[in-house]
């Protein structure tokens, strides 16, 4: 483990970038409520972060990371356009055995503006490159958006579409899903053998045969579920030009130029991610060295759900976990701006990462 | 000083283990009254028996003050998230047969499998405006399982004991229990869902890394004998 000091020492140097700017450091609070962030990041959370009790706010946590505390405190009481850096300890539990940070400072940059969001897009690549070059780190990036506009587009039902958006973040969920909405494969067995029961009885006779109605959840939310799973059965198979752009666009690699181009073709074959692609290509001509910037059709997908758009990461050579990452977070201003939201994006560094490198 | 042996301290665990032992020669007995855990063995010398519930075993294995144990693999692989680099394991005992599954009120006659159970959790969360819950002891294994499959919007509540009781009390949507038959699941209107389960578990007996073998390598090495089986080369 690297020296504390030096690490700070680091950090500071780092910060010193993006205060150059004329950028807003604030400070924030170490405890969270857990109630906002088990909301926000699922069960998960519950296995990465120090959860203690507090008598009057009940379940709390140690900060996990600054984005939800950031968004709360912009979404109170920020001006507009808002650009703020912090610097502070972050806490992740770890297994037992496991020689992984447990506690450890992030740098953060992040940007609220509505103005021109593709271009602070690349104005937080830009500065995190800038900040980064000493390192000489390997960018990779991502557009989780391309996906959410390929999947709104889809010609089926908008409860599929709304089952595969939910899903963006879950890989392998995401994959299953979308086969079987284009009837590939065959339907799961007991899929059909609801199905077969179904038309010859009643839904709500089947459930209370099956025995007595115990729970919070009734007998009417599992009849309607059953009625869904009726309408859905006569729903067409996705088109399979669809089903192949989605899978096309996941299946991208390469560099953002490579990937401008074969987006271009894909959005030929399927109109709906036009405008994506084109938001795509303006940021791309607007980063810094567009040659040497990566890009993977499924990258961001498994970092943090809250990403709806743009998304990166610099790794150095040999290192399994990124030294930054970010993205773009509009959903999520939504979810904790109650009612009012903000098109926001940012990301953060690690310096003890940056040292240790230093160091071998 | 002697090697230690913990094996569970009551119940058909423990006259199981004493059977699988006492067939292969080696007497392990409780001695004095039914309350009091003082343990002898017969057969092997230099062999000490430490008789302690078998939720206790994982973490006296971990810290090394067991040589050796006998505990349920269910155990070992929630309470040791990286069990294959502090515990070995030496014998599958052949008892102690159990699954770790997921059960729903048996009038869910929509969810059957663990994408049901998602497209489920999904309504629920939009209807009740929290996360459907699932009542277990057995934390890390069922989240690792939830997220492998892709499962979203659950909760897990802690339940120590009488798990199958939560969801008619309204505590839990479902439960993640191990169960042998099935039938305590019956008794509460409960079903399995299908597909394999989260973990099988059964009765092991296990070596721990920790534990300095070098002071007891003669006990050691006529335990193993007289068991038929062979320590790892590399412990220290």
């Amino acid at each position: 483990m690297a020296d504390k000091t030096a690490i700070r020492a680091e950090a500071e140097r780092l910060q010193a970038v993006f205060l150059a700017k004329g950028v807003q450091p604030v400070t924030l609070e170490f405890l969270q409520p857990a109630g906002t962030l088990l909301d926000l990041y699922g069960e998960d959370i519950r296995a990465r972060a120090y959860v203690t009790f507090d008598p009057v706010h009940g379940e709390q946590m140690l900060r996990p990371d600054f984005t939800v505390p950031v968004v709360q405190m912009h979404m109170t009481d920020g001006a507009e356009p808002a650009r703020y850096t912090y610097l502070g300890d972050v806490f992740r539990k770890q297994d037992a055995g496991s020689i992984r940070a447990r506690e450890y400072l992030q740098l953060g940059y992040e940007v609220f503006d509505r103005a021109n969001p593709v271009a602070a897009d690349a104005e937080v690549f830009g500065l995190f490159a800038e900040a980064l070059a000493g390192h000489k780190p390997q960018a990779v990036t991502g557009d989780i958006g391309l996906l959410i506009a390929a999947v709104k587009g889809l010609s089926t039902s908008e409860r599929r579409r709304a089952a595969l958006l939910r899903h963006i973040w879950r890989p392998g969920r995401f994959r299953a899903l979308l086969d079987r909405f284009s009837d590939r494969g065959d339907m799961p067995a007991t899929r059909a053998n609801i199905l077969e029961k179904l038309q010859n009885s009643d839904a709500a006779e089947l459930v209370s045969a099956a025995g007595p109605e115990i729970g919070l959840r009734s007998a009417d939310e599992v009849v309607a579920r059953l009625d869904t799973l009726k309408e859905d059965a006569t729903v067409a198979p996705i088109p399979e030009p669809e089903r192949q752009a989605i899978s096309d666009i996941l299946a991208l690699s390469g560099t953002v130029q490579h990937a401008a181009v074969a987006l271009e073709e894909i959005a030929q074959a399927y109109p709906a991610i036009a405008e994506a692609v084109a938001r795509f290509q303006a940021r791309v001509a607007l980063l810094p060295n567009p040659s040497e910037i990566g890009f993977e059709g499924s990258y961001g997908r498994t970092l943090m759900e809250y990403y709806d758009g743009f998304v990166f990461g610099f790794s150095l050579p040999g290192a399994d976990i990124p030294v930054a990452t970010g993205g773009r977070y509009d959903a999520l201003t939504r979810v904790l701006g109650q009612g009012r939201s903000i098109p926001a994006v940012g990301g953060v560094i690690r310096p003890d990462l940056l040292v240790a490198e230093g160091a071998r | 000083m002697s090697l230690r042996l913990g094996v569970p301290s009551k119940g058909r665990l423990m006259e199981q283990t004493f059977d699988w032992f006492s067939a292969r020669g080696v007497r392990l007995s409780r001695s004095g009254s039914d309350r009091e855990y003082a343990a002898a063995v017969d057969g092997v010398e230099g062999v000490s028996l430490v008789l302690t519930s078998a939720g206790e075993i994982p973490r006296e294995l971990e810290n090394g003050r067991l040589h050796l144990g006998v505990t349920g693999t269910d155990l070992i692989r929630e309470q040791l998230p990286f069990w294959e680099s502090q515990v070995f394991e030496l014998a599958a005992l052949g008892f102690g047969h159990a699954d770790l599954i997921l059960a729903v009120p048996k009038f869910w006659v929509d969810v059957e499998t663990l994408d049901d159970l998602d497209a489920a959790a999904a309504a629920f969360r939009g209807i009740h405006g929290f996360r459907m819950r699932i009542a277990t002891k057995y934390h890390r294994l069922v989240r690792e399982h939830l997220k492998a499959h892709g499962v979203a919007d659950y909760q897990i509540v802690d339940s120590q004991g009488a798990t199958e009781g939560t969801v008619a009390q309204r505590t839990a949507e479902l439960i993640a229990d191990i169960t042998s038959t099935g039938a305590t699941l019956e008794a509460n209107h409960l079903k399995m869902l299908q597909g394999p389960p989260i973990l099988q578990s059964q009765a092991m007996l296990l070596g721990s890394r920790q534990a300095g073998w070098a002071a007891v390598s003669d006990a050691a090495t006529a335990l193993s004998g007289q068991l038929g089986l062979t320590l790892p080369t590399d412990l220290s």
